[in-house]
């Protein structure tokens, strides 16, 4: 079934569309409209989600192929196609873009009150985007998703950010933008030199090892931008800091794994041998972001802050994964980014949580919040141990493969990335031990209620995915474990016969 | 085909020429109360003219070889057309506003418009430097045409000395080519040129042909008086000037490039690519810090102008397809942009401060969501018609190899996306100033089309580029 005639992805892919369409044309008072948009904007990421879902059953699991294919001429005399498609490596992040939209819109039901209807649009777009991103089987459709992202995000963060919107907002879409130009040459360089910009096909599209070395480096320079890697992280914080809790969602949950993919998806099959050549650079930039930035989340004093930083680490697990050419390297930065997707996810719903009822994100503000909100205690200990790793939970299976890939690589990097695990449980417990625990001693903090049912629906479907992906990982692995082999067996290949052809 | 006389091939100049002229009588005949009827009826004349621009027959040569009529003239000239006839619209609301009642607007407009098809239909120097000389006049009384507007007179009297200066070098280069290969007729330079070794006096003559009608696009270092200019005449001229003279100077400089000197080709890359990156760095750059909204758009349009020579520069079909490309998504773009600082009016004054837009997303938000997909489009940003006319011509840099243009280019643009970053922040971020006054149908149907046709190209662009293709290859293959 690697095609249906029903055009499933389309339909996922520009469902929201519709529903942002249907939500621009409400009229009547401010009131009417905003509770208009609320539910549109629900319902539609509903429907998608369960759309979507129709994927995760139908999947082929088996199959390495690209799956729910669907094409169309579009780019007249150019060899441009609109083609969509999803393989085990992207089926997953499809999944986690439609699950975390309709979080975000309960997230954020009471939390926005200003210009609801924009924002919801803007949310919705940026589900088009974001999955449109992870079907993408042409580079240049892949391209227009990759960055059209930036226009919702942009808005996100400057419309209904915090005080210091403004550069935040300029400083996410400058650096994004500037990573992305780099690699729009390299994708019309490689138009013109395959002729083709089909994904499959460039999968099989020999290049020699000096064009690989300059795509690499184009590749990356937007890609790590996006994860973000050290010393291109700075945008992050910034960003995270001054978005509103949605915003951040979305930006933790699934932006950040855009770059992660993008060099699982064309980094490595398309240009091997400049992977492997690159390993060692990506590997040390990976360990840096592990030790320096945990170290970093450890001085912060804005909740907010702390868990960016703690993503940019966890992201440098991912990245050193990937580049291991292990089996269980790439499995378990898949797996990782998956985690992350979710339970940073949820972390920062945490923080919006208590920003909504405090108005402050300091850490010093806060303390003994589990003696008024133990629901909202529990939750936020679950994240915390599954952002630390800990057996049980998903945070546990991606960094555990991780490490197991690299200790195959070099022992002293699966060392240092196990290092990173120890600073991750010191900063999250102390962040947890500061706000949670110790005597209620502010006044202010005592008349506090505990989470509402609409913030338990927003976090259920979240607690219920960290548990279970870490007590039974296999139903996700099995989703990529076919496309992970055969990328490796490829990736062998590959270098089986560059190595030939050095040898002639 | 080849005729002394064969009207035919011109009937769109010669209906565009004989209506103007008895719309001028008209407009004196009636005086008072004239400039209604008779912009209504230039703006019928455009769409009649464009309409036989489309219909007539190519390829064609007429009056024993001045004047040519291909593929290429043919979009060249409806978009002028196009183009002008979007600025028209423009100027109606305006000139209300400002109680500017001079029908004599409408027909200069009609005679730049003529000079522009003519120019673009051009087949010999002389024919080139008519159409040219045509068009320059009208545009320098246009921009003075608010008389009692101290700005108004300074930038239309800068123009014109300015303008003077460069259609003085324009000629002093076409009478060294002449003296040189001893005809102005465009495949006689071209043999000359490809007989044997390029003559020092041909060369030159090149340069100053070039440098004139680089004076015309307002590329880099020829680009001073674009900005007191725009600045200083009234906004729908500027509107006017920022898109049809623009095209039509690109389309003949195309022509010229691709013609008589194309067999000099590598002299003119690489003054072409000079040009490119000059003009793409100073408009990123020297737009950054400017407070007054026309004086933006005239930095920006020349960084555009930049990014259109990038691609024919690249030469080749698919370089000057990329050209002409950018430049149709770029007149559809940036005469909508004017048609929302048109729409900058509050309490019946023009505003033109930047600043004017803040939280113009809570007074308009129609206004406001079609300005911001404007700036987004002008970035570049994709799904939005802006990217692929980047697109289109970082393809053709590549493809010919030209790759520090292409890389100066992608880094410009990331520059350029701040000042326009910095119009949406406005739009979106900051708190409203006050309302503007109510929007006029004809504004409004301009900028609603420029934001459709940027949402929208995404869609469909295939026609656009199979047009586009046809006429850079005619401009190649007579």
């Amino acid at each position: 079934m690697s095609s249906v005639g029903f055009p499933l992805l389309s339909l996922i892919i520009f469902l929201p569309l519709i529903g942002a369409t249907i939500i621009a044309s409400v009229r009547g008072d401010a009131r009417t409209v905003a509770s208009n948009a609320r539910w549109t904007a629900l319902w539609t990421s509903l429907i998608v989600f369960f759309l979507s879902l129709v994927l995760w059953v139908r999947f082929d699991r088996s199959s390495a192929d690209f799956q729910f294919v669907e094409r169309a001429a579009w780019l007249g005399g150019l060899s441009i196609s609109y083609h969509v498609g999803v393989d085990g490596l992207s089926v997953l992040f499809v999944l986690l873009s439609t699950t975390l939209t309709p979080v975000c819109v309960v997230a954020s039901w009471e939390s926005v009150e200003h210009k609801v209807r924009e924002y919801m649009i803007a949310f919705l777009v940026l589900e088009t985007m974001m999955v449109g991103m992870f079907a993408a089987l042409d580079l240049v459709v892949f391209y227009l998703f990759f960055e059209g992202v930036l226009i919702p995000m942009f808005l996100i963060i400057g419309v209904w950010g915090g005080p210091r919107r403004t550069y935040a907002a300029f400083k996410f879409f400058l650096f994004t933008l500037a990573g992305s130009v780099l690699m729009l040459l390299a994708v019309l360089w490689l138009y013109l030199d395959a002729g083709t910009t089909d994904i499959p096909v460039l999968l099989n599209h020999p290049l020699s090892r000096s064009a690989q070395t300059w795509l690499f480096l184009a590749f990356f320079a937007s890609f790590a931008v996006k994860v973000p890697m050290w010393p291109l992280h700075t945008w992050l914080p910034d960003a995270h800091v001054e978005a509103p809790t949605a915003g951040s969602v979305i930006l933790a949950g699934v932006l950040l794994k855009m770059g992660g993919y993008g060099f699982l998806r064309f980094s490595l099959p398309m240009l091997p041998d400049a992977s492997l050549d690159f390993a060692p650079f990506m590997f040390a930039l990976s360990a840096i972001a592990i030790v320096y930035t945990s170290l970093v989340a450890l001085a912060q004093e804005d909740i907010k802050k702390l868990i960016a930083y703690s993503s940019v680490a966890h992201m440098g697990l991912v990245t050193l994964g990937l580049f291991t050419f292990t089996t269980q390297g790439i499995e378990g930065a898949i797996f990782q980014m998956l985690s992350h997707g979710v339970v940073s996810a949820a972390l920062f719903l945490c923080v919006g949580v208590i920003y909504d009822r405090m108005h402050t994100r300091e850490i010093a503000a806060y303390g003994g919040l589990a003696h008024r909100m133990p629901r909202y205690a529990l939750l936020f200990m679950l994240f915390s141990m599954a952002s630390v790793g800990l057996p049980g939970t998903s945070g546990f299976v991606g960094e555990f493969l991780a490490i197991v890939g690299a200790w195959q690589v070099n022992r002293v990097l699966a060392l240092v990335a196990a290092s990173g695990m120890v600073l991750g449980a010191a900063y999250m417990l102390w962040l947890y031990r500061r706000v949670l625990f110790g005597a209620l001693a502010k006044p202010e903090l005592k008349a506090l209620l505990d989470l509402s049912p609409r913030e338990f629906a927003a976090f259920g479907p979240l607690a219920a995915l960290t548990l279970w992906m870490g007590v039974y990982p296999s139903s996700f692995t099995q989703f990529f474990s076919a496309s992970v082999a055969s990328l490796l067996d490829r990736h062998q290949a590959l270098l089986r016969a560059s190595s030939q052809f050095a040898g002639l | 085909m080849e005729g002394i006389l064969n009207w035919q091939a011109a009937l769109p100049e010669l209906v565009l020429a004989l209506a103007a002229m008895a719309l001028l009588m008209l407009g004196v005949i009636l005086r008072r109360g004239a400039t209604e009827i008779v912009s209504l009826l230039a703006l019928g004349t455009l769409a009649l003219t464009a309409a036989l621009v489309l219909g007539s027959d190519r390829p064609l040569v007429a009056f024993g070889g001045l004047f040519l009529v291909d593929d290429f003239a043919v979009f060249a000239k409806t978009a002028v057309l196009s183009a002008a006839a979007l600025a028209l619209v423009l100027s109606l609301e305006w000139n209300r506003r400002e109680r500017l009642d001079r029908f004599e607007y409408a027909i200069l407009v009609l005679f730049a418009s003529l000079g522009m098809i003519m120019m673009v239909s051009a087949n010999d120097l002389m024919s080139l430097y008519l159409g040219l000389e045509l068009s320059s006049l009208s545009l320098y009384v246009l921009a003075a045409i608010q008389r009692d507007d101290l700005r108004a007179s300074e930038a239309g009297l800068k123009y014109f000395v300015l303008g003077a200066l460069a259609s003085a070098m324009t000629l002093y280069g076409m009478s060294l080519t002449y003296g040189f290969a001893g005809t102005t007729r465009y495949e006689g330079i071209a043999s000359a040129i490809e007989v044997g070794p390029m003559s020092t006096g041909l060369l030159a003559g090149l340069c100053f042909v070039a440098a004139g009608l680089a004076f015309k696009i307002s590329a880099v270092p020829f680009h001073m008086w674009t900005p007191d200019v725009y600045e200083g005449a009234p906004t729908p001229v500027t509107a006017f000037f920022s898109v049809a003279p623009k095209f039509a100077a690109v389309a003949v400089l195309m022509r010229v490039a691709a013609g008589p000197f194309g067999p000099a080709v590598a002299q003119w890359t690489q003054i072409l690519v000079l040009l490119a990156i000059a003009s793409m760095l100073v408009g990123a750059f020297a737009a950054l810090r400017q407070a007054n909204i026309k004086r933006l758009m005239a930095y920006s349009s020349i960084g555009h102008v930049g990014y259109a020579l990038i691609g024919f520069a690249a030469g080749g079909e698919e370089g000057l397809r990329a050209a002409l490309l950018y430049m149709t998504i770029y007149i559809v773009m940036n005469v909508s942009v004017f048609g929302c600082i048109v729409a900058m009016h509050r309490n019946g004054v023009a505003c033109e401060r930047i600043d004017d837009l803040a939280g113009l997303s809570e007074s308009a938000p129609g206004l406001a969501f079609a300005l911001a997909v404007l700036m987004f489009s002008m970035a570049g940003i994709p799904p939005l018609a802006g990217f692929f006319a980047k697109l289109w011509v970082f393809l053709a840099a590549i493809e010919a190899g030209l790759w520090p243009l292409a890389f100066i280019g992608v880094l410009a643009s990331v520059v350029s996306a701040f000042y326009y970053l910095r119009i949406v922040k406005l739009i979106y971020f900051d708190k409203p100033e006050g309302a503007f006054d109510a929007l006029h149908s004809g504004v409004a149907v301009v900028v609603a089309f420029g934001a459709v046709f940027s949402i929208g190209f995404v869609l469909l662009p295939s026609p656009l580029l199979m047009v586009a293709g046809s006429a850079a290859r005619s401009l190649l293959v007579p």
